[in-house]
């Protein structure tokens, strides 16, 4: 027994490396799914968008990287479909420069797909610097901050925003958070403005998101690959997030079991000593 | 065919950064390098095509090529000469690099710092530490079991965190009492933390997998 949790504990981390490899890659392949029911939190975020009268305006902020991609991509293109199918009007924009384009890949793709056109159903802002500067000056003129869309199109030029100046004429904001920029959106512009703000996010940065939800400062959260596949099934659209939450669930069962053993070996060693 | 090569070429940094699992090795650094400079140039033009060109360059180019250089300087109005506090405060910064005036960028950097003071003070006040103080203050009895079982682990744990981190008096007795159900707390938000970003890096071994998997060799079959 003894020699059981010997090697157990010197257990090279490439087999763990491997266990957890074939653990995705086999759910994945075979594409089993099975069914739960969506968070209540993106329950709510999904309702609210369903509430939103035709034509109002929605910011999408896109504040992630190509790091987070595989949590947040999916999540954006989904939504950005919900958006335009509910017509709603997009301007996006963002705080994290690698991940901008990112956000026009997924906005122009979806806009395609959905026949929406550039300047009348949505459009690209870009990028500036200095976050909060950038929320507070928005709830006085958008104009003083993004006085050209990222072609250096003036803004007065584009339907869209010909009767957009400041954070009342934005029904709703949608951040996309790997970070602390939805900190910002909520101390600032939520605060500040009263703004009705969605935050979705890594599952990393969720746990900080939380207290914001639980206070009512912010209408939903939706968190991670877990909030992602919530909101596929809300949409009645499974797609990758959904595919990949089977995958989820067998890596914590695996992870579990590594850690349960760990410590019985653990235990178990000290009790021999 | 420009979609195949560069799909083929993210299948490479893909596998190339994997294969530290087994061991550091050169093509793990040639993607590192490949990850690092490619991120720092494209900070660079973002920054210049999207702030310092329509910012800061922009409002003197109008007037330069309505009047010339000469011309111009009479006809700057205030948001030409405004812009002159920022290019002055950069241009501190930048001269850190020159030893002998290197104190000048304390300048900026005052500046810097005393902004993202007084927007860190009002902004956690405004937009943190009273709504939340609010949403703490919950009925302990809400008519519903389940709420109020939430509203009492709320409190319960606010006010015990807190006393925790009340260093004036000796963790013995009550306070210590208080401090130990603090600390559980504390290391079950740990735990709720840890758990999140398991599930975070999971969820991008499942991203690069599936691209392996459905976009790489998908593409191949």
């Amino acid at each position: 027994m003894r020699e059981f949790f010997e090697r157990i504990s010197k257990i090279d981390r490439r087999i763990i490396y491997l266990l957890v490899f074939i653990g995705v890659t086999i759910p994945l392949l075979t594409r089993k799914g099975f069914e739960f029911k969506p968070l209540q939190e993106v329950e709510t975020a999904y309702n609210f968008i369903e509430s939103l009268p035709e034509g109002s305006n929605v910011l999408v902020s896109i504040d992630y990287d190509a790091a987070s991609m595989p949590e947040l991509q999916p999540l954006l293109e989904v939504m950005l479909r919900h958006l335009f199918r509910r017509n709603l009007k997009v301007i996006m924009l963002g705080h994290w420069p690698l991940g901008l384009p990112l956000g026009q890949i997924a906005l122009e793709k979806i806009a395609k797909e959905m026949g929406r056109k550039y300047g009348e159903d949505y459009v690209f802002l870009g990028y500036r610097p200095g976050i909060a500067a950038v929320i507070l000056n928005i709830g006085k003129e958008i104009r003083g901050v993004f006085d050209v869309d990222y072609r250096g199109i003036y803004l007065d030029s584009l339907p869209i925003m010909r009767n957009v100046h400041n954070y009342s004429d934005i029904a709703l904001l949608i951040g996309f958070e790997a970070g602390s920029v939805g900190d910002f959106w909520v101390q600032f512009a939520q605060a500040r403005f009263n703004q009705k703000i969605i935050l979705t996010s890594t599952a990393v940065v969720t746990p900080d998101l939380y207290p914001y939800y639980q206070a009512k400062q912010i209408v939903g959260l939706i968190g991670g690959l877990r909030g992602a596949a919530d909101y596929e099934i809300l949409v009645k659209k499974k797609g990758f997030a959904y595919a990949g939450m089977t995958a989820q669930t067998i890596i914590h069962i695996i992870i579990v079991a590594l850690i349960l053993i760990g410590n019985i070996g653990y235990l178990a060693m000290r009790r021999v000593r | 065919m420009i979609d195949t090569i560069f799909l083929w070429i993210a299948a490479g940094l893909t596998l190339a950064i994997f294969s530290f699992l087994y061991k550091d090795n050169p093509f793990y650094k040639v993607a590192e390098h490949i990850y690092v400079g490619s991120a720092a140039s494209f900070w660079f033009l973002y920054l210049w095509f999207f702030d310092v060109e329509p910012k800061i360059l922009g409002p003197f180019k109008e007037v330069f090529h309505a009047y010339g250089f000469w011309g111009m300087w009479a006809h700057f109005g205030a948001t030409q000469w405004i812009l002159f506090i920022p290019i002055f405060l950069s241009i501190c910064m930048l001269l850190r690099f020159i030893p002998p005036v290197a104190w000048l960028s304390r300048w900026a950097i005052a500046f810097t710092v005393g902004m993202a003071a007084g927007l860190g003070i009002t902004g956690a006040l405004q937009g943190y530490i009273v709504p939340q103080t609010q949403a703490t203050l919950l009925p302990v009895w809400s008519g519903d079991l389940l709420t109020s079982f939430n509203n009492i682990i709320i409190i319960v744990a606010t006010l015990t965190t807190l006393v925790y981190f009340f260093f004036s008096r000796e963790h013995k007795g009550i306070i210590g009492g208080f401090a130990k159900i603090g600390i559980t707390f504390i290391m079950i938000a740990f735990g709720a933390s840890f758990g999140y970003t398991v599930m975070a890096r999971i969820s991008l071994l499942i991203g690069r997998i599936h691209f392996l998997i459905f976009e790489w060799l998908g593409s191949l079959f």
